[in-house]
């Protein structure tokens, strides 16, 4: 890979006596997307919320762009450019949605004029243009989503952290969305997405990372990391690789 | 219906006012309405558009009418420079107070807290302080000519203080159609979501909080001329703290107008009744009270919300009509 | 130097006026542990229950310590209509405006009284009011002392209460897990009116405990409330070893600053505390975490 633009070096987190995360290391190149799934509890949200700045990893480094961001607070790690989207969303309710787009949009043109412009065009690139003058908290699952995805554009990124973008999205909502996200990374912007919408998170990346019990058991093309024993393992329980390639299948 | 035109109509026809009506009693009530309404305009800049609730504005109502009085009685100070003087003071105690709760992340109920108990502290100091004059209070020496910002008639304190508001009326317009101010109200609605779009929350609170203090501070001062008498119990008690929280709630948390409207429609509300009833002490805060339960009850929005939604239920919706659902053809 | 007599005796007067805190901080611990709100309007509930205590001895001649029979429950009636019928209402489930609702319930409430009964201060004069307790070294109020007693008995009944009957469940139950408490059954606008009304009740079982050797005014309530608010964030939110601990502890402190640096002073100091407490370590000794 060349030079990654989001380093994660052996990053650990406690929680009282609890390992949530524990030597996780991954790195996601420029320009390409990669996914993250793992069972639920494996700590997946923990580490994006370690990555971001939510929270400060017990050990370990993250690098950005080749500089070590390890611990910086959310708001710096946005004006560097990395942009995340919350699994819980989490909508500016008493505003419109092109106020919301504007919030992310000020972060690089102080102008009110010139941020409008910004969430105008963010908000017609995820699928939103009809429902811009709308107050946010009438938007439908799908529509907050989107919303969530054009807040995090709005801040002009150049990686973008996608946690469950697609959960609570019915099979045509997931539809209308993946070439949503196919385009931003095809503009150059890395991202990295947690899924568990199996399909679309194996389609959309180029490379996968498993994450278990708060380790990093797999990672490889969506191809290999499906047919590792292991992955199947950890989502399916112990010695279920073995029954299924045994040929019991349930 | 955003822009300057509600305001400019709002000032001009407060300004319009003295022209007509002459009753010393008349004016007296409006001034005491505008400084009250200036304290809730500071209010309104922390509390209504950053959504951090403080229960102790007082501080700074205290801190800026004590400032200017202290200068001017011990220290021979200019009015005009004392005046000065204690909205930096008021400032200054904002961005203390601010950093300090900002700092230990305080939210909502603990904010309102801390805010409470910084006024007490403040209170009972100046209660037992000498340079405050402790029990006795302190008394500006009466010099009613311009220089030493007194005015032999009521008038001219009336254009000084609606100067005041309408200062404070533009300050609150620039903010909200300012990057700070959306970061603010970003902040406001949700603190994490506003930090991940690269919002430095800290700042924004602390800087919203020194020009709230900043203004409640100025009302502070203005007082201080009005009355020409300052204690602890006037310049850092709760009935200013309470006062400077109600008026925006009633008019309208987060609007430009709103505590203009709050503190004139409160007052209007507590004299009507002191007519009524006689005038026993009490009873104008007993309606205040009442006035804030009934309007989180029925008016969370305050009048000027209120308006607005009886506007747009009339007239058809400031927001583009709903259009048929299309499904995102493009990606 | 200081006689040592004179600080224990200090110490003695400072845990019986903190006992009396830790009742007005345990029933705004509990209301907070259940309801997750400060009750702005415990002190001006205080001050209305001092009056109530007042007036039943002026006018009824009732001793307070029997008229608490009657008006503890007086009282709890009242505390569970206003949060049934009016603070959970207007607050349509929004923690900042259940502040402000408490909030205006205390400013109506205090200028209410103010209105009603002016800010004179009223005193009763019980004919054992001036009793005491000889301890050899120093004398001790036999009002304070029984206050003292009291506010134990107080606080093992609401145990009892909390451990053995349906309704403390409940309670535990809500204050635990609101969610699950609901899909259980439990209906939990009327167990918060319950727990409203407990703590309101605490508050007036500690206006006749106090009107005795104090007094009755409008604001009287207020100042109890201030020392409340910090015993509660000293002790922990929700916490009710921690009220009762802190209480004491308080009621300690103020005696001993009062002592040595005077009244005002040992106030503002109380307030320090207070405020330090808040910036550095918001979830108290005992509580948990905000």
């Amino acid at each position: 890979m060349a030079e990654p633009l989001l380093s994660v070096e052996r990053v650990s987190h406690r929680f009282g006596g609890l390992l949530a995360v524990d030597a996780a290391t991954l790195a996601a190149p420029p320009g390409r997307i990669t996914g993250l799934i793992g069972p639920n509890g494996a700590g997946k949200t923990t580490l994006f919320a370690i990555i971001s700045g939510f929270l400060k990893p017990s050990s370990g480094r993250i690098s950005y762009a080749g500089e070590d961001v390890t611990g910086e607070p959310p708001y710096r790690l946005a004006r560097r450019g990395m942009a995340r989207t919350f699994q819980i969303v989490q909508p500016f309710a008493g505003l419109s949605v092109r106020h919301n787009i504007l919030v992310g949009a000020h972060l690089r043109h102080r102008a009110r004029a010139a941020a409008l412009d910004v969430a105008d065009m963010v908000g017609h690139e995820v699928g939103l243009g009809d429902w811009l003058d709308r107050p946010a908290q009438t938007l439908t699952v799908s529509g907050r989503k989107r919303l969530e995805l054009a807040r995090a554009l709005a801040t002009e990124p150049k990686l973008l952290l996608l946690d469950e973008v697609l959960a609570g999205l019915n099979p045509s909502e997931i539809r209308d969305i993946v070439p949503v996200i196919r385009a931003i990374s095809a503009r150059g912007v890395g991202v990295v997405m947690i899924e568990h919408v199996m399909q679309a998170v194996m389609s959309l990346s180029e490379r996968i990372f498993v994450l278990a019990e708060g380790r990093v058991i797999a990672e490889g093309s969506p191809a290999q990391v499906a047919a590792d024993p292991a992955v199947v393992e950890a989502y399916l329980g112990h010695g279920a690789a073995a029954k299924i390639g045994a040929g019991h299948v349930h | 219906m955003k822009g300057p035109a509600p305001i400019a109509i709002a000032v001009a026809a407060l300004a319009a006012v003295p022209l007509v009506v002459h009753s010393n009693v008349v004016l007296n009530f409006l001034v005491v309405a505008l400084l009250i309404a200036l304290a809730g305009q500071g209010w309104n800049i922390i509390g209504g558009y950053g959504g951090q609730y403080s229960f102790g504005h007082a501080a700074f109502f205290g801190t800026g009418a004590y400032a200017t009085a202290i200068l001017q009685v011990h220290y021979g100070v200019n009015a005009w420079l004392g005046f000065a003087a204690g909205i930096a003071a008021g400032a200054a105690a904002g961005a203390i107070i601010g950093a300090l709760a900002f700092r230990a992340g305080l939210r909502s109920s603990y904010f309102a807290l801390v805010t409470l108990a910084f006024a007490e502290v403040l209170r009972i100091l100046a209660s037992v302080a000498p340079i405050t004059g402790a029990g006795v209070g302190l008394l500006i020496k009466l010099d009613l000519r311009p220089q030493s910002l007194q005015f032999q008639s009521r008038v001219a304190f009336y254009f000084v203080i609606l100067a005041l508001v309408a200062v404070a009326l533009v300050i609150a317009h620039l903010i909200e159609r300012s990057r700070f101010g959306t970061w603010l109200i970003a902040v406001r609605e949700n603190e994490d979501a506003a930090m991940a779009l690269g919002v430095n929350a800290f700042r924004v609170k602390l800087a919203a909080m020194v020009v709230s203090a900043a203004i409640t501070a100025a009302a502070g001062c203005f007082y201080a001329q009005y009355f020409l008498f300052v204690d602890s119990g006037i310049a850092y008690g709760t009935w200013i703290s309470i006062e400077a929280l109600l008026t925006p709630i009633i008019g309208g948390v987060g609007t430009v107008l709103g505590p203009l409207v709050g503190a004139l429609a409160a007052k209007a509300l507590g004299e009507g009744a002191k007519y009524v009833a006689g005038d026993a002490p009490g009873l104008d805060l007993m309606i205040y009270g009442a006035m804030l339960v009934l309007v989180i009850a029925f008016a969370p929005r305050g009048l000027v919300g209120a308006f607005n939604d009886m506007r747009q239920r009339l007239f058809g919706s400031t927001m583009k009509a709903r259009p048929p659902l299309k499904e995102a053809a493009h990606g | 130097m200081l006689s040592p007599l004179i600080l224990v005796t200090a110490v003695l007067n400072g845990l019986m006026t903190g006992a009396v805190y830790a009742l007005v901080a345990l029933g705004l611990t509990l209301i907070y542990g259940v309801l997750h709100i400060i009750n702005f309007a415990h002190g001006a509930m205080l001050s209305a229950a001092l009056f109530a205590a007042f007036f039943a001895y002026q006018k009824f001649g009732l001793d307070p310590y029997l008229a608490v029979f009657l008006i503890a429950p007086l009282f709890f009636a009242l505390g569970y209509a206003l949060q049934r019928f009016v603070i959970g209402p207007s607050s349509h489930g929004d923690d900042r405006n259940m502040l402000l609702v408490t909030l205006g319930l205390a400013v109506f409430i205090e200028n209410a009284l103010l209105y009603a009964f002016r800010a004179n201060t009223r005193t009763i004069d019980l004919p054992y009011g001036f009793k005491s307790i000889d301890l050899g070294f120093t004398f001790l109020a036999m009002p304070r002392v029984i206050s003292f007693a009291a506010v134990f008995i107080v606080a093992l009944a609401l145990w009892l209460i909390m451990t053995l009957t349906d309704t403390g469940k409940a309670i535990r139950a809500v204050a635990k897990e609101k969610l699950g408490a609901e899909l259980a059954g439990i209906d939990v606008a009327h167990i918060y009116a319950m727990t409203f009304g407990l703590g309101t009740a605490c508050v007036a079982i500690a206006a006749c405990l106090l009107i005795p050797t104090y007094y009755a005014t409008p604001g009287a309530g207020n100042a109890f409330v201030l020392v409340a608010f910090t015993i509660v964030v000293l002790g922990g939110m929700g916490s009710v070893p921690g009220a009762l601990i802190g209480g004491l502890v308080i009621g300690v402190v103020e005696s001993l600053a009062g002592f040595f640096f005077g009244e005002s002073l040992g106030q503002v100091g109380i307030f320090l505390i207070f405020i330090v407490v808040l910036l550095v370590r918001p979830r108290g000794l005992f509580g948990a975490s905000a």
